[in-house]
């Protein structure tokens, strides 16, 4: 699915990760932890293709194609989708001529018809109730004076309608109270498949309760200074990152 | 890595795409030399046959512009121009003998329209809508009149409505656009070639919308058209005009005038798609498009402006409300764009003067590439307009950073009852809105089109529904070359 192979990235004139290695199979649940600064969101932003991130060395495979040949909405296309840790407002464009946008410009990739208004009507109305959001959002600005919970179970119904390959989530738990945190870690668990795989970059332990990794890799310095099982994340919870400092090259 | 573009030059590169109306029509012309003085304007009068009344008028505005300076506050720059290097008036040649019926239009003038998507058959006529065509300075064609005729409503040339009507355009030309009104106006009402009529009488709605298309063709050509309508007492109208020109290295000077009367309980709805050619992205040629719009709103009556401006090299438009009559209502829904080199300063004025008179301002400025987009309005309660209410809400989006938006808005209260509301905002298309457009499967130009079309879906919903879909694609169009 994804392999990652010595990525060093910077971000203006910064280096921020080093030599980093990553190999995630179809249907594997990676969460990516680790203190702040330690190059978790960059991560995702070099891997979707932001620009202002940029590719020092290294290469990256996703789906047996080269990645870093492809720009930002071609990986989208492919199927790489990230759920954001600040959803930003797009003002006067409503959310279902947005979705239905982007969910067009998948399925035209993959060869597939544009669905009808009125079948992805119905499609979106039943998604948004799977994440309890109204489906009077549908007809609201992208994310225009959503909560902070609102924008993120929109990230969610965003997630499900495009169907993606791979699904990272950047710290979608920061901010959110438990209520929101259960129905963004049911929507995610809905998803899982033999198929799927998922990266979620948390800061804590708690969201892994919910949405159960498979492994959990410890990022510190821009590098992956530690890997385990769920087990691992809650080490970190009882002992803090301070103990794996001394691993830090 | 090469596919890490910046924002910026990938919305350079969707701003770079080409002004699709920028054709020329090989046309045969009869076209007056340039320069103007007395003759220039008998020699229009008489090309016109018009009565001896219409030549006094005409020779009066003359006098009164010969006097007058050209207005210099709008925050637009432009070399001086020079009035006499002008042809003030051109006609295609084949309307000499204006045809009676569209058989007998010059088959080239036809398929210059169908090129503009505006068929003038009026079985592929746009359904429900008719059209009257200006090409340099006539009326070529004006569809379904009969059938307006039917409901008593008069849409023809104003030059004819000279011939057929002169007790209305003796009555109402001038009426809310005085001749010596400013500079531009004094000059149009001096030499004004053609335009369009609109009468509808007390108490009907008008069956269908009515549109004006303008297209300037010949080279060093002025066009200086003028529309009076006229919205009996309780009657209903919706107008659109619309407005192309070819790409010329050389500006070309567009002035016109434009009146509305709506009389008591009348509602006369206005709406603007102007795409004159904006001169090239290194800022040659172009439209300087120099307009007065006013309309003066009785009792109850109610008058809307909707503008979308895309067009021009320099633009100078401010169409404005005369609210006269208690209870009377005005409002002013605008998108100005500009691209490039583009420069305009546009706005509106809203004049309380009855009782419970209300206005709505609501202005999208959309700058992109190294243009300046101006708002500028103003609000005056006069002394008798008690309890009057105005809100007012600019907003300007930038694009890229080369750009500027300006807002000038004047207030004038005499009125201690009367409420001024006024709203202003400014902001980007963000790298952010950007990425997640992108991110979700996008390309940019897409992204950018809607994010701009989201910002501008306030006065989009005002414009009749063909012409917000056709506003949408034009916006799309003129934003090539600019986002960051």
């Amino acid at each position: 699915m994804l392999e990652i192979n010595k990525l060093n990235a910077q971000v203006e004139d910064k280096q921020i990760l080093h030599d980093l290695s990553l190999n995630i199979k179809a249907g594997e649940v990676h969460a990516i932890m680790g203190p702040n600064g330690s190059g978790k969101s960059t991560l995702g932003n070099v891997l979707t293709g932001r620009d202002g991130y940029e590719v020092l060395s290294g290469d990256i495979t996703f789906n047996g194609k080269n990645l870093l040949d492809m720009g930002i909405e071609e990986r989208a296309r492919e199927g790489m989708f990230l759920a954001f840790q600040y959803p930003v407002e797009i003002p006067g464009v409503s959310n279902m001529e947005f979705l239905k946008a982007a969910v067009d410009a998948r399925r035209k990739h993959q060869g597939l018809e544009e669905l009808s208004s009125f079948d992805f009507m119905k499609l979106a109305r039943d998604t948004s109730k799977n994440v309890s959001l109204d489906p009077s959002f549908l007809k609201r600005g992208v994310n225009e004076g959503f909560s902070g919970g609102e924008k993120k179970r929109n990230e969610i119904m965003q997630m499900m309608l495009l169907e993606p390959s791979l699904c990272i989530l950047d710290e979608t738990d920061s901010g959110l109270d438990i209520d929101a945190l259960q129905v963004v870690a049911s929507g995610v668990n809905a998803m899982r498949n033999s198929e799927r795989s998922f990266i979620v970059v948390t800061h804590y332990q708690r969201l892994l309760d919910f949405i159960v990794p498979d492994y959990v890799h410890v990022l510190a310095g821009g590098k992956i200074v530690k890997s385990g099982d769920k087990e691992l994340a809650r080490e970190l919870e009882a002992k803090g990152y301070g103990w794996l400092e001394g691993e830090v090259a | 890595m090469s596919e890490q573009v910046s924002g910026n030059a990938q919305v350079e590169d969707l701003m770079r795409k080409d002004y699709a109306a920028g054709f020329h029509s090989a046309i045969e012309s009869d076209t007056l030399p340039p320069g103007l003085d007395e003759d220039t304007v008998r020699f229009i009068s008489a090309q016109k046959e018009e009565p001896e009344w219409m030549l006094e008028w005409r020779l009066k505005a003359y006098r009164a512009w010969r006097e007058m300076a050209e207005p210099t506050w709008a925050h637009v720059h432009y070399p001086e121009i020079d009035f006499s290097s002008i042809s003030y008036y051109s006609s295609p040649k084949s309307m000499k003998n204006r045809p009676k019926s569209l058989d007998e239009v010059d088959p080239e003038l036809i398929a210059t329209y169908e090129k503009l998507g505006i068929p003038l058959h009026e079985q592929a006529a746009l359904a429900g809508v008719a059209v009257d065509a200006v090409f340099d300075s006539v009326s070529v064609v004006t569809t379904f009149r009969e059938k307006l005729y039917e409901a008593g409503v008069i849409f023809c040339p104003i030059s004819e409505a000279v011939h057929k009507h002169p007790e209305l355009v003796k009555k109402y030309l001038g009426s809310v656009v005085p001749q010596k009104d400013n500079f531009y106006a004094a000059l149009n009402s001096a030499v004004f070639s053609d335009g369009s009529f609109v009468y509808i009488p007390k108490g009907v709605r008008c069956p269908m919308e009515l549109s004006t298309y303008f297209r300037i063709n010949e080279l060093n050509t002025g066009q200086f058209e003028r529309t009076l309508i006229i919205a009996e007492e309780g009657s209903h109208v919706s107008y659109l005009e619309g407005c192309t020109a070819p790409m010329r290295d050389e500006n070309q000077l567009h002035a016109a005038v434009v009146e509305l009367v709506a009389l008591d309980d009348a509602t006369i709805k206005y709406s603007t798609v102007q795409n004159w050619y904006p001169g090239d992205k290194n800022g040659k040629g172009g439209i300087y498009n120099f307009v007065t719009k006013r309309g003066i709103a009785h009792k109850n009556a109610r008058i809307s402006w909707t503008q979308v401006e895309t067009g021009s090299a320099v633009t100078w438009k401010y169409p404005s409300c005369i609210l006269k009559g208690d209870n009377s209502v005005g409002e002013f829904y605008s998108v100005a764009l500009t691209n490039n080199f583009q420069q305009a300063d546009t706005g509106t004025k809203m004049i309380h003067l009855g009782k419970n008179t209300s206005s709505t301002i609501i202005a999208k400025g959309i700058s992109a590439g190294r243009s300046n987009s101006s708002y500028r309005g103003l609000v005056r309660m006069n002394p008798g307009a008690e309890g009057a209410r105005n809100f007012t809400q600019c907003d300007s989006l930038l694009i890229g950073d080369q750009c500027g938006a300006h807002t000038f808005p004047y207030i004038e209260n005499r009125n201690s009852s009367a409420v001024i509301e006024h709203e202003a905002t400014t902001s980007k298309v963000s790298d952010d809105q950007m990425f997640l457009c992108q991110q979700r499967g996008l390309d940019a130009e897409k992204a950018v089109s809607m994010i701009v079309n989201g910002f501008c879906r306030e006065v989009f919903k005002e414009l009749p529904m063909e012409f917000a879909v056709e506003a949408g694609k034009l916006l799309e169009v003129s934003l090539e070359g600019s986002v960051g």
